[in-house]
């Protein structure tokens, strides 16, 4: 029976890509481990192996493809003795090889194979209030979330000689994530600079090279790899400024994708939000949307004090509107209404913040009339935009892809409890992550990560419905 | 049949790469000589003084002192460009400041956590920085000053300005893994910079023997190709002569160099230490026979320096570390005000 060669995912999250180039061409012999094609994404190149032997028959999507959805029959291969008459029978690709869970979870999902569902960004209300800080009529162009990072980086190296950027592969290799793709050429080796795996050490000599004047960014491929360089973030980045009676500054930003991605297992999965946030003397930004990577990331370089900058990888590949303006910098520490509502507040930040919107859209069709706050910086935390908002819904509940314990949304709480007391028509709720290590099955990971279900039921019940 | 191979005679080690050259004694004049040992006096005074405050309760937490290992900060320091060099060391950090000229009323009011100390009270004995003085301080965390001055020598390099970065640490902090990292990107990068090992032979209780498999840490670099020499940290003519021969390396370009200095503290590890890992008798024979102000006190006699005149020394250094002294029991706490000041340095 002849096979179906289909598009190949190269990573859980990748939903499509191009199919760059054919190594084979009709009627040529493959066996096991020849490389048939090159595929390409905006993250990564990879060549595709061939898994059974046989002729390929017809090559059924040409090179230069753009496009090309994970599971889309790419070529047939015929093993010997078949020809074009012969039936053809779906086959398993190794890069793509489904377990058993995952072809359950397409089932259940409808995601197809290969793909993981990610939320996907919600237009906020047409009504809701656009950012204070663009100038009406400024035009807006689409950008993925990792375009506007380097973008930011690329804006402020322009601006500032003093500006680097340093980490594992941000170079050469043009970023684990394509974060830093470009910079190298234009910026040279000077202040593109591949470290080796080494995180306690060039976390201590980007801090070391802020003390001494510089503005560096340090890139940490995850920040799950951070918690080799946690010491000096916290103790020699946060406290030098007062332990010096204000007189050594160290202007470094932390930055890198942090929180859980996707079928990577508990030591790969991890939101620092909160443990970074306890810390006097660290500001913490967590963007959402790809504006505010750019606005907050652009801030973050330059303000004097250290910055830890928490990304999302399963964000970096999605597109956002950013306005278009020479100089688009945001102000630390503002929260921002994402959509506004009357009968509860629904706090977040980073990736929760598109989960909560899908929750509001949900419960607009019930009638529920949800209010949509993004914190974007964890510290300082604007509590002046929660506490109002929480005066006029008098609910709240509060959405992280996070652990509860000890969490953003236990101090959030606690701040509404402390001094929103009064405004408050039912407990307040978190939202969270379940309280146990990322499980790698794809069913457990579903059930241990936030879900726009959950937001849904929470609001519910704080709603007393 | 085949002919057994010709024996091979042995070859001496021939070095597989350039080595600097042994450093020589510094050749000082009777003016350089005199200024070394009041430097090194004002330290000794200084820390004991420290010591009698602690033990009447003006400084609390830690208090880690340098007596008996004067002559390193003295003499690399003396060689030192204070223009452009800069210089970060870890918890022991008195007598470097001194030896940088910092004024010592303000170091120990910090000490005794006043608002006039220099880092306004908030810092203490450990977390002290000048950086008029390109002094980094002052770090607690062992070992991390080696990856942080590792940064300042990347500053030097990226800003072109021709600055050498000094990192201090001890016997202790050179098994910190850190240590190694920083060692390797380094000389990856060839950074200016010199690393300073004060071996004072204890970290804490602990001696190199017990803790390190190779004890000799001038060797430490080695398996990263950085060089490196040990040297008599009892001798400031000998400290002197080492750091020369260091910055001519760095300055040259050739990357980062180490320093061991064989040095000896003479107290405790901090204030709180009892030193019951080592015997009285140890510790006074590296008195009787080393110590680098008696020795220097012997080059300045052979040079016809007069006991009057080093009295006279030791009496304008009494009255200056008397004064601080009191300065640093006297002047106030820091203002309550101060406690939420210097968090951050901008307003969100």
């Amino acid at each position: 029976m002849a096979v179906e060669i289909k598009m190949p995912a190269l990573s859980p999250t990748m939903e499509e890509g191009t199919l760059a180039k054919w190594l084979v061409k009709e009627g040529d012999v493959v066996k096991s481990g020849d490389i048939m094609a090159e595929i390409e994404t905006d993250k990564a190149t990879m060549e595709f192996e061939a898994v059974d032997e046989g002729t390929i028959g017809k090559i059924l999507v040409a090179e230069g493809t753009d496009n090309v959805k994970v599971g889309t029959v790419i070529a047939t291969l015929f093993a010997e003795g078949e020809d074009a008459s012969t039936p053809v029978a779906a086959s398993a690709p190794r890069a793509v090889a489904p377990t058993a869970a995952e072809v359950t979870k397409a089932e259940e999902t409808g995601t197809g194979e290969g793909g993981t569902k990610v939320p996907e960004p919600l237009k906020t209300n047409a009504d809701a209030p656009v950012s204070a800080e663009i100038p009406e009529g400024t035009e807006l162009v689409k950008l993925t979330l990792r375009e506007a990072l380097r973008d930011a980086m690329a804006e402020e190296m322009r601006a500032d000689p003093r500006v680097f950027v340093m980490g594992e592969e941000v170079a050469q290799y043009q970023g684990a994530y394509k974060v830093t793709q470009g910079l190298l050429d234009e910026f040279g080796d000077k202040r593109v600079i591949d470290t080796p795996i080494t995180e306690y050490g060039f976390a201590g000599i980007g801090t070391g090279a802020a003390m001494g004047g510089l503005r560096p960014i340090v890139e940490f491929m995850t920040f799950n790899f951070a918690m080799q360089a946690i010491d000096h973030i916290i103790n020699s980045a946060a406290k030098t400024n007062y332990m010096s009676g204000g007189q050594m500054r160290c202007p470094v930003v932390f930055r890198g994708p942090n929180g859980a991605a996707s079928r990577v297992g508990a030591q790969h999965s991890q939101n620092y939000g909160p443990w970074y946030a306890s810390v006097p003397g660290l500001i913490v930004i967590a963007p959402y949307d790809a504006a505010d990577a750019k606005g907050l990331l652009k801030a973050a370089i330059r303000t004097e004090d250290p910055v830890v900058f928490l990304e999302n990888e399963l964000l970096y590949g999605r597109t956002f509107e950013v306005p278009k303006l020479d100089d688009y910098v945001l102000p630390i520490g503002k929260a921002r209404i994402m959509r506004e509502g009357k009968d509860v507040t629904i706090v977040s930040y980073s990736i929760g913040v598109g989960l909560a919107l899908e929750a509001a859209e949900t419960l607009a069709g019930e009638g529920i009339d949800a209010e949509v706050v993004d914190l974007r910086t964890l510290r300082p935390l604007d509590t002046a935009t929660v506490l109002k908002s929480l005066k006029k819904t008098n609910r709240v509940v509060v959405v992280e892809e996070g652990w509860p314990t000890c969490s953003i949304a236990s101090e959030i709480s606690a701040v509404c409890m402390e001094q929103g007391f009064d405004d408050l028509d039912a407990p307040v709720l978190r939202v969270t992550n379940e309280d146990v290590p990322m499980p790698y099955a794809a069913n457990l990971e579903k059930l241990m990560l936030v879900s726009a279900d959950k937001i849904v039921a929470a609001v519910k019940s704080v709603l007393y419905r | 049949m085949a002919k057994a191979p010709a024996a091979v005679k042995a070859q001496p080690p021939v070095p597989n790469r350039e080595r600097p050259d042994e450093p020589q004694l510094y050749e000082a004049s009777t003016e350089e000589l005199l200024e070394f040992y009041k430097q090194m006096l004002m330290i000794r005074r200084f820390e004991e003084k420290a010591g009698q405050l602690y033990g009447l309760g003006f400084i609390g937490g830690f208090c880690h002192l340098y007596i008996g290992q004067e002559a390193v900060a003295v003499g690399l320091q003396s060689a030192l460009d204070g223009e452009k060099d800069s210089v970060i060391t870890g918890y022991r950090d008195h007598g470097h400041m001194l030896a940088y000229g910092i004024d010592p009323k303000v170091i120990m009011a910090e000490l005794t956590g006043r608002g006039a100390g220099i880092s306004r009270g908030k810092g203490g004995s450990m977390h002290m920085f000048s950086t008029e003085k390109k002094f980094y301080g002052g770090h607690g965390i062992v070992g991390a000053q080696v990856s942080l001055g590792t940064g300042l020598a990347f500053a030097h390099k990226y800003n072109e300005d021709g600055g050498v970065a000094v990192a201090y640490f001890g016997d202790g902090a050179a098994n910190q893994g850190q240590v190694y990292e920083s060692f390797n990107m380094a000389e990856l990068w060839k950074l200016p910079i010199i690393y300073v090992i004060e071996n004072n032979q204890y970290a804490m209780g602990t001696s190199v023997n017990r803790s390190s498999a190779e004890d000799q840490l001038y060797k430490r670099g080695e398996s990263f190709r950085i060089p490196g020499i040990q040297v008599d940290g009892m001798d400031v003519l000998a400290c002197r002569g080492a750091a020369e021969e260091a910055l001519a390396w760095v300055r040259a370009g050739k990357g980062p160099i180490i320093l061991e200095m064989k040095t000896y503290r003479y107290r405790g590890h901090s204030m709180s230490d009892p030193a019951k890992y080592r015997s009285r008798d140890e510790v006074q024979a590296v008195r009787d026979k080393s110590d680098p102000i008696d020795h220097v006190k012997k080059l300045l006699d052979a040079q016809g320096v007069k006991e009057d005149a080093l009295k006279a020394i030791e009496q304008e250094i009494r009255k200056i570390v008397n004064e601080a002294a009191d300065f640093a029991e006297q002047t106030p706490e820091p203002d309550a005000s101060e406690l939420y000041t210097d968090v951050l340095v901008e307003t969100y």
